[in-house]
């Protein structure tokens, strides 16, 4: 049985009378990449806020390296890095500096910060931008500047919030990378996105979460295969001529999606589909055959798309 | 660690932007009396001084000693509202330092702490510059340092605890509007509050920078008489401002945590 890092069973937050998370359970074990997908306001964040103690739960238990959040947070924050949603840097330090006071408040000594700092800033690619002030740098060197800020203390578990909103593509890669890398250095992660490339490209594990409950989990391979068939048929019509074609697309395929600017049909056989839909006569105005990903996975359980 | 040195790890951060902002803070640390001290003290002074009014002692005295109370207030306000918001609202950085083991009561018992040493630096500065026009005493205007920064933070604490409940930078501006600016000119910094109607001095007696301008001119000019101070004696004056930095001190930390950790 692995060691469980995280482990929630009826995980509950309120407030006032709205419920952003509702008893939800799941567990995470020491070594993995896990995911929370979902679209902006499904409980994601306030999750992530409940892990890493800066918010009460209301009900439900949760604990995080085996500490109890309510009554153990210090503990808990000092032996875990978080990523925020927004980069919240200290504008009036630089670079090295946001490092030195971030080590401070882990009560680190002034030697360990500097030997740390020296390795994360390489690992970040700013080793240059040391004395840089933070003001200036590009929205991924921030974003490099803010995961190297939450390992500092060399924690056990890494949470990034929507580590890749914002970012280029470009940047988004070399975010990726730098991931990647500190997943191979055996450290844990938790990360919650609403891209469905970066879920596949980083989780070992997700869940899907909606409206504050998980719809469903597993790896990405098994969320696809379980709930998608293997092919997907995005087809795109002229203006107008949707709805007229959809009707005849009736029982093509196992199972359709009609959305404002195209029809998806789910298939085992994408060519047999498209000979099958000539017969019918219907001519899209464009054809795009694609491998099923986790946005289908989620629109098949929610009936929507991640981003609108 | 212990809630002190998380503490003073708030402080030392803001050393680190200090080491290299100290410059520019040192300006203004003296241009602000040597400007007031000569206009007000100086110039107003002399005509004040010339048209026979008796305040026991010279205008430039009276006006330096109120001005440290004053300046206090001010400087001590300014510290408890538009960094706190900064915090919360446009920087974001309290956020970051709640992901770390310090909590938000830390960064509120820090930022006092911080304020303390703040203000000691510009009153001592402002206590300096007054002895150098001639208006204090350097061992009283020194003493005076003290009772000064009193008035100083208990301003902090409880403008800390009025900023973390607001949600824009407007209703600071009404606060030093409609509150801070008042009592800046009606607490007894600039006249005697004899001066005012009888009722309005009732209202004086109440407000916190009365207090701060009784205690510090009692402190800064010990020979001085009624025609200078009242007669209440200085023990209410501490007692007013202690439990006001207390009570704002407890109310921050509270209202912060709500504040940061819905």
């Amino acid at each position: 049985m692995p060691e469980s890092i995280v482990q929630a069973r009826g995980l509950t937050k309120k407030f006032g009378d709205f419920v952003a998370v509702d008893s939800i359970d799941f567990d995470i074990v020491k070594g993995e990449a896990f995911g929370f997908l979902g679209p902006n306001g499904a409980g994601k964040t306030s999750t992530m806020k409940m892990i890493t103690t800066v918010s009460p739960i209301t009900d439900g238990k949760l604990t995080v390296l085996g500490l109890d959040p309510t009554t153990q947070g210090r503990s808990i924050r000092q032996r875990i890095g978080v990523v925020p949603q927004e980069d919240n840097l200290d504008l009036e330090l630089t670079v090295a500096e946001n490092l030195y006071v971030y080590g401070r408040y882990h009560d680190m000594n002034r030697a360990d910060i500097r030997r740390r700092t020296e390795e994360l800033l390489e690992f970040a690619q700013l080793t240059d931008r040391a004395k840089s002030q933070v003001e200036p740098l590009s929205g991924g060197m921030k974003r490099r500047l803010t995961i190297a800020r939450a390992l500092i203390n060399d924690p056990e578990l890494v949470i990034l919030d929507e580590p890749t909103t914002g970012l280029d593509p470009q940047a988004r890669h070399v975010l990726w990378d730098r991931l990647y890398r500190l997943k191979q250095q055996g450290a844990t992660l938790i990360i919650t996105t609403h891209y469905m490339d970066e879920a596949e490209q980083l989780c070992d594990r997700l869940v899907v979460m909606d409206k504050g409950v998980i719809a469903a989990e597993g790896s990405p391979r098994e969320l696809i295969s379980k709930y998608a068939p293997r092919e997907v048929v995005e087809l795109r019509f002229l203006d107008g001529e949707q709805d007229q074609a959809v009707l005849k697309l009736d029982g093509l395929a196992h199972s359709s999606e009609v959305l404002a600017d195209r029809v998806l049909l789910y298939t085992d056989d994408a060519e047999a589909t498209q000979h099958e839909m000539g017969e019918r006569g219907v001519h899209p105005e464009q054809v795009l055959v694609r491998r099923a990903s986790l946005e289908d996975v989620f629109l098949k359980l929610t009936g929507r798309r991640l981003i609108d | 660690m212990t809630a002190l040195t998380r503490s003073f790890r708030v402080v030392e951060a803001e050393l680190v932007v200090y080491r290299r902002t100290w410059r520019g803070t040192v300006i203004s640390s003296f241009v602000n009396p040597l400007l007031f001290l000569s206009a007000m003290g100086l110039s107003l002074g002399t005509l004040i001084d010339s048209s026979g009014a008796d305040l026991g002692v010279p205008y430039l005295t009276f006006v330096a000693s109120g001005l440290m109370a004053a300046t206090a207030m001010q400087a001590g306000a300014g510290e408890g509202s538009f960094p706190v918001m900064a915090g919360i609202k446009w920087r974001k950085e309290f956020y970051a330092t709640i992901a770390t083991p310090l909590a938000p009561a830390d960064i509120v018992y820090g930022r006092f702490l911080w304020t303390i040493i703040r203000l000691t630096f510009i009153l001592v500065v402002f206590a300096i510059i007054s002895v150098l026009f001639g208006a204090l005493e350097l061992g009283p205007a020194l003493l005076a340092v003290a009772p000064a920064v009193l008035t100083g933070v208990a301003f902090t604490t409880t403008v800390t605890a009025f900023t973390v409940t607001q949600e824009n930078d407007t209703s600071l501006s009404t606060l030093f509007r409609f509150g801070i600016t008042p009592l800046f000119l009606f607490s007894g910094t600039f006249f005697p509050i004899s001066q005012l109607p009888a009722f309005l001095q009732k209202v004086a007696y109440v407000t916190p920078l009365f207090h701060g301008v009784e205690l510090v001119r009692k402190v800064a000019l010990p020979e001085a008489d009624q025609s200078v101070v009242t007669a209440m004696p200085m023990w209410i004056h501490v007692v007013y401002l202690t439990a006001m930095t207390v009570i704002g001190l407890v109310l921050s930390a509270r209202l912060l945590d709500k504040r940061l950790r819905p």
